[in-house]
């Protein structure tokens, strides 16, 4: 079935959903290079009027990927809850995004109806808002995980420290978790992505983050950031694996590229969740996605890529993941081609996150041909902490030697906290205080000399 | 009483005393802080490493004046571009970075002398790759593959190009083989690399893990006579089991295809 709408007299015509999706969406490069976008922009706001019209009900009638071939539709059909959509089932699109804005509307309410939301129902509403109502809906959401630290409670905002080395040198990477450290950063992973995906690499560097956990009493959990494979054989070898890192996809074509399925996701789950070393209920998951990356891999199957980055929420919320974080700018310039794109992006994606239950970080960042610079990041960066961000990156000095691009800083983990008055996870700051890394009005003291002797490889060459 | 000399001027920055630790790392540790901010020396270095990456990619490539450099080598060379008809268009539509204006594809088409090996030298994301690396590759090149009596195409050398253009230049000489220099992303620490990309049956269509690699080429990185021998060494393998890309770099000491984003 088709749909239309008519705007200064001109009648648009939209074949399909996922059509109507694609038009409706604010102007990406990748859109465009994926021949969905609108035409002008008077087609892109018609197609949001006629969005705004269509019943939430209608979602539950038309896929934008037919069920039959394809294992993230039936996924996101199969676990749809009919009881929790029932306060919101009576409402379009439009009157959706005022129920989400209004006052009336608390974390509890937006808990409830979670599971009764579909991805390509969030994504249709995300296309009509304006980043205040990205922010505004997104702030009221609460999402909390626990793994040795709680991430998500109010007022706290929660960072990864990032200390990637382009040889997966122990010492290397050792050096930039001890920068993290003295700055505050980590609550919510120390998590490195390895040059080399393979088992022995991921085993001596997580070997190397437990001897500090456990010499430090730190309250850390780590994740080695390879495929999901090379960490079940790293659990089969017994060793000291925290969090199960994968990049998803919205559509089931895309994650194969991924070299993933949602049976092999299930088995990470319980590989992960058989090593116990999480408290009973926690998570153990971690997630990262990005708009473009169906498109990237041949496997968009036509439909938009925020819409797609939204189905991607609904394969993270089987697994309940401790961590999910787009990251949004790294993918290029033919996907989210300046800071603009990227700044919506990025709201887009961690509203429409934390919407359908997922603790939602960012990775803040751009590459070095995007049309893109600090500025735009420190933007982007202020306004997801104003939106509550679950977690965000911190890299030494926003550069990231192995994977080469910008992302945000220890540094700028300080600011964002400083001037929003956030704090870090209560286990992670009363273990700040406890090993003098803060004083005990919780500021920082940089004074690395009582942390040394956890890592000692480092001391041992000093 | 006391004078001007007596006012001291006060620390603004605060020094992070573990500065030993980047002996260990080239990331940016033990930066320094003033509040939550940087030192103002860290600041704009950064700035400085990313204007550097950001006038690699922007400043326009020449390719008129760049043949005209080959050709006072000795070597044959036509400038070509291709269908993106400029930097934001390339950025934006690597379809259009892949296949020959059409002003281009009709010189192109031209009757010409056959060749088995196609050379293409194209700007890709670092114009200054090409400018800083190109031609000390091509001179320790250029002997080692004219030595082999294969037949080379003239140096065709295109704006605008991703990789994949030779594939489309490459069909329209017929030829078994493409050697492709081209400017590689700029990173913060360095933005001259090039790459030198080698395919097998250069046809449209081709896909990365049909190609073989060899990145890094600059000062500091993979130096230009030794990634020479490697391009040289890998066209004969490629000749000899009529292959490129993933299988032939399951061979023992054989670069495999490293994806920087200007395929």
């Amino acid at each position: 079935m088709g749909f239309s709408h008519t705007l200064g007299g001109t009648i648009y015509r939209f074949d399909d959903l996922r059509t109507l999706l694609a038009k409706a969406t604010p102007l990406r490069s990748g859109d465009v290079l994926a021949g969905l976008a609108a035409q002008d922009a008077a087609e892109r706001v018609a197609a949001r009027m006629a969005l705004a019209d269509l019943p939430l009900r209608h979602f539950l009638n038309e896929a934008v990927i037919p069920y039959e071939s394809d294992e993230v539709t039936r996924l996101i059909v199969d676990q749809h809850d009919g009881h929790a959509f029932a306060p919101v089932a009576s409402l379009t699109v439009g009157a959706f995004r005022e129920w989400l804005l209004s006052d009336a509307t608390d974390a509890t309410m937006l808990a409830a109806v979670s599971p009764g939301l579909t991805p390509e129902m969030v994504a249709a509403v995300c296309k009509i808002m304006r980043l205040q109502d990205l922010v505004t809906v997104a702030a009221k959401c609460e999402v909390v995980t626990r793994f040795r630290c709680t991430i998500g409670l109010p007022g706290r905002m929660s960072t990864r420290l990032q200390p990637n080395h382009p040889l997966d040198d122990p010492k290397g990477v050792a050096a930039s978790i001890l920068d993290g450290l003295m700055y505050g950063v980590g609550d919510a992973t120390i998590g490195i992505n390895p040059a080399s995906d393979d088992v022995d690499t991921m085993m001596r560097l997580l070997d190397m983050i437990e001897t500090l956990r456990l010499a430090s009493n730190a309250p850390i959990q780590s994740c080695v950031l390879a495929h999901v494979t090379t960490a079940l054989k790293a659990i089969e070898r017994r060793a000291p694996v925290d969090l199960v890192f994968q990049s998803l996809a919205g559509t089931e074509e895309a994650n194969r590229g991924f070299g993933i399925t949602l049976s092999l996701l299930d088995e990470a789950l319980a590989a992960a969740e058989s090593l116990q070393r999480c408290p009973a209920g926690g998570n153990v998951m971690y997630f990262e996605t990005g708009q473009g990356s169906e498109l990237s891999s041949a496997g968009h199957c036509g439909v938009d890529q925020q819409t797609l980055e939204a189905r991607c929420y609904a394969v993270a919320r089987r697994y309940r993941p401790l961590l999910v974080n787009t990251v949004v700018g790294f993918i290029g310039p033919e996907y989210l081609y300046d800071g603009k794109q990227i700044m919506r992006a990025g709201l887009e994606d961690h509203f429409c996150g934390k919407l359908l239950g997922l603790p939602m970080g960012c990775d803040v960042c751009y590459t070095n041909h995007a049309e893109a610079d600090q500025d735009d990041m420190d933007a982007l960066l202020t306004l997801l902490g104003v939106a509550g961000c679950t977690y965000i990156m911190g890299v030494p000095g926003a550069d990231d030697i192995m994977l080469n691009y910008q992302s945000t800083s220890f540094h700028d983990a300080l600011y964002v906290r400083k001037v929003l008055g956030k704090r870090a996870a209560p286990e992670f700051e009363a273990w700040l205080a406890a090993t003098g890394i803060s004083d005990a009005q919780g500021e920082l003291r940089f004074e690395p000399a009582r942390l040394m002797p956890a890592l000692p490889l480092l001391e041992a060459e000093r | 009483m006391s004078g001007p000399d007596d006012v001291k001027t006060p620390a603004t920055s605060s020094p992070d005393d573990w500065t030993w630790l980047s002996r260990y790392t080239e990331a940016r540790i033990a930066l320094g802080r003033c509040g939550p901010g940087l030192p103002t020396s860290a600041h704009l270095g950064f700035q400085a490493a990313h204007a550097e990456a950001r006038d690699a990619v922007l400043k326009p490539f020449d390719a008129e004046g760049f043949a005209v450099d080959v050709a006072a080598h000795g070597w044959d060379a036509l400038a070509v571009h291709s269908r993106a008809a400029d930097r934001a268009t390339y950025l934006q539509r690597p379809d259009a970075g892949r296949l020959l204006s059409p002003a281009s594809e009709t010189l192109l088409s031209e009757p010409r002398a056959p060749a088995d090996i196609v050379l293409v030298v194209a700007d890709g994301l670092s114009s200054r790759a090409v400018q800083v690396n190109a031609l000390p590759v091509l001179e320790q090149l250029m002997p080692r593959l004219a030595a082999t009596g294969r037949r080379l195409s003239p140096i065709i050398v295109a704006s605008q190009g991703r990789v994949a253009l030779a594939d489309h230049i490459g069909e329209l000489f017929g030829a078994s083989a493409s050697i492709i220099l081209i400017g590689e992303r700029p990173g913060l620490s360095a933005a001259d690399s090039l790459g030198l990309y080698l395919t097998w049956m250069p046809r449209r269509g081709r896909v990365d893990s049909e190609r073989n690699c060899i990145s890094n080429v600059r000062q500091g990185g993979l130096a230009p006579a030794d990634a020479a021998a490697q391009a040289a060494e890998l066209i004969e393998r490629m000749f000899r089991h009529q292959a490129a890309g993933v299988s032939l770099a399951r061979l023992p000491q054989l670069p495999a295809l490293e994806n920087d984003g200007s395929s």
